[in-house]
């Protein structure tokens, strides 16, 4: 056992910090569009598209009964040998394409079950003052499923930060891959990711205190 | 005008409306009674669809649906003709008492919100809760959700307002205030049809009361004849037991 080279994990953290704003944007832009994707997912599986229905199931269990790493190797590697259009997707991209669509069918099950938990008089209600479809999911139903849904959301964007760090196996230096480098080069690899490590902690740890704040403001109308 | 001719639901094999005609008049107020289960609450909800008829003929104002090819441009038609009072209240509960009563002058009326808005604070001053403006459904008493909700209906300024079993859900303390307010809905000749167990008021704002049992209106007429002498052995039951 040897003791713990201190200086050189200091030194590291300004460099690993450096690539948080990376490792960020790809996981809100990711949680963005997974957001807006399973949204139209959960209202698919809910009212039923004849026709569509059979389609949102099968992109759902491919996505869930698949490794968030292999779906990243299909898109980055072996995508575009079929696609030519796609030999000009960069590793950030195909990235953040994978978590959306990874993620979009874990979160969109969340919000199909919120949605059903939104009580049958709220739907029955925006129906009656005649109300499309279209804007009681929008404006009534919705809105409702999400404060049922936030906590579980949240957890799979905490999960997504970290799905962020396979980005590092498509050629993206994100923070895995700027540790990995910087591990490679001076031989402290436990420094390294023990370094990397709590600062992914302390990001996640940072998001919970959101979460706490998101819930609130989202349960404001139902406060006694 | 409303006229309805053969309005007939089923639920499996259970005919819950079987062939009802009705006719209302503007203005008109109308109250149904009858023992639970006899279809009262199924014909408000079809008048509207939120439960689906499976025949008949509707016909609000100048929208007219056969019930059997209805599309959706028909229902939204016929519910933007009607406005419901829930029995349990059903306030939308992310939005406040104002917001309520808005969403339907803007999301549907395509009103301005500004519009809008005058207009909600007009209605809660006439429900009494004017105060009450920026609460959530969840901060208010039975009775105050169900004058918020009344109001919602009111604003919409359709043709026909239904009113289902609008107190039954409320304890007793509260009843009176919206019963209040209905009387004073009814005051201003707005088509009401109503759905009650409350007899004495039933007495009292009805132009006519229909008596139902088995999915049929089996006897109707103005709420001294009908409650003083009634003619079906049926409708005698019944009121002996409501007293």
């Amino acid at each position: 056992m040897r003791a713990l080279d201190l200086d050189y994990m200091l030194g590291l953290v300004p460099v690993i910090l450096g690539y948080v704003p990376l490792t960020l944007f790809m996981a809100a832009v990711a949680m963005v569009c997974a957001l807006i994707l399973a949204s139209l997912l959960a209202v698919e599986r809910v009212v039923r598209v004849p026709g569509l229905d059979w389609l949102v199931i099968l992109f759902i269990s491919f996505f869930r009964g698949t490794p968030l790493l292999v779906q990243l190797f299909l898109f980055y590697y072996g995508l575009p040998q079929v696609v030519s259009v796609l030999t000009q997707i960069n590793g950030v991209t195909a990235a953040i394409m994978g978590l959306t669509l990874h993620f979009a069918a874990y979160m969109a099950e969340a919000i199909r079950a919120a949605i059903t938990g939104v009580d049958r008089s709220q739907w029955e209600a925006a129906q009656s003052i005649g109300m499309t479809q279209g804007q009681m999911m929008r404006r009534i139903v919705l809105p409702q499923a999400a404060r049922i849904a936030a906590p579980t959301l949240v957890n799979y964007f905490i999960d997504m930060i970290k799905g962020t760090s396979l980005a590092f196996t498509l050629g993206v230096t994100e923070m895995m891959g700027a540790t990995q480098k910087e591990a490679s080069g001076s031989f402290l690899y436990f420094e390294a990711f023990l370094v990397v490590a709590v600062i992914y902690w302390i990001i996640v740890e940072v998001l919970s205190q959101g979460q706490k704040q998101l819930e609130t403001r989202l349960g404001r109308a139902f406060a006694r | 005008m409303i006229r309805v001719r053969g309005l007939t639901k089923r639920f499996g094999t259970t005919t819950v409306l079987d062939d009802i005609d009705l006719d209302i008049a503007d203005g008109e107020r109308v109250v149904v009674i009858g023992p639970s289960g006899t279809g009262k609450s199924t014909l408000l909800r079809c008048l509207n669809f939120l439960d689906r008829p499976e025949a008949g003929r509707i016909e609000i104002g100048s929208v007219s649906v056969d019930a059997a090819r209805a599309g959706r441009r028909d229902i939204l038609a016929l519910r933007r003709a009607t406005s419901f009072v829930f029995q349990n209240y059903a306030l939308f509960a992310n939005r406040t008492a104002k917001e309520n009563i808005m969403e339907a002058l803007v999301t549907v009326q395509g009103r301005s919100k500004a519009e809008a808005e005058a207009r909600a604070m007009e209605v809660l001053g006439e429900t009494g809760l004017a105060d009450k403006a920026d609460s959530y459904p969840a901060a208010l008493s039975g009775g105050q959700q169900q004058r918020v909700g009344i109001g919602r209906a009111m604003a919409i300024g359709a043709e026909l307002m239904l009113f289902d079993e609008p107190t039954s859900a409320l304890d007793p303390e509260w009843v009176g205030e919206v019963l209040d307010l209905m009387r004073r809905v009814a005051e201003r000749r707005q088509t009401m049809l109503i759905v009650t167990h409350e007899m004495s008021f039933a007495r009292e704002i009805a132009d006519r009361i229909l008596f139902m049992d088995g999915g049929r209106i089996v006897e109707q007429g103005p709420p001294a004849d009908l409650l003083s002498s009634p003619r079906d052995e049926r409708l005698q039951r019944f009121l002996r037991r409501v007293g």
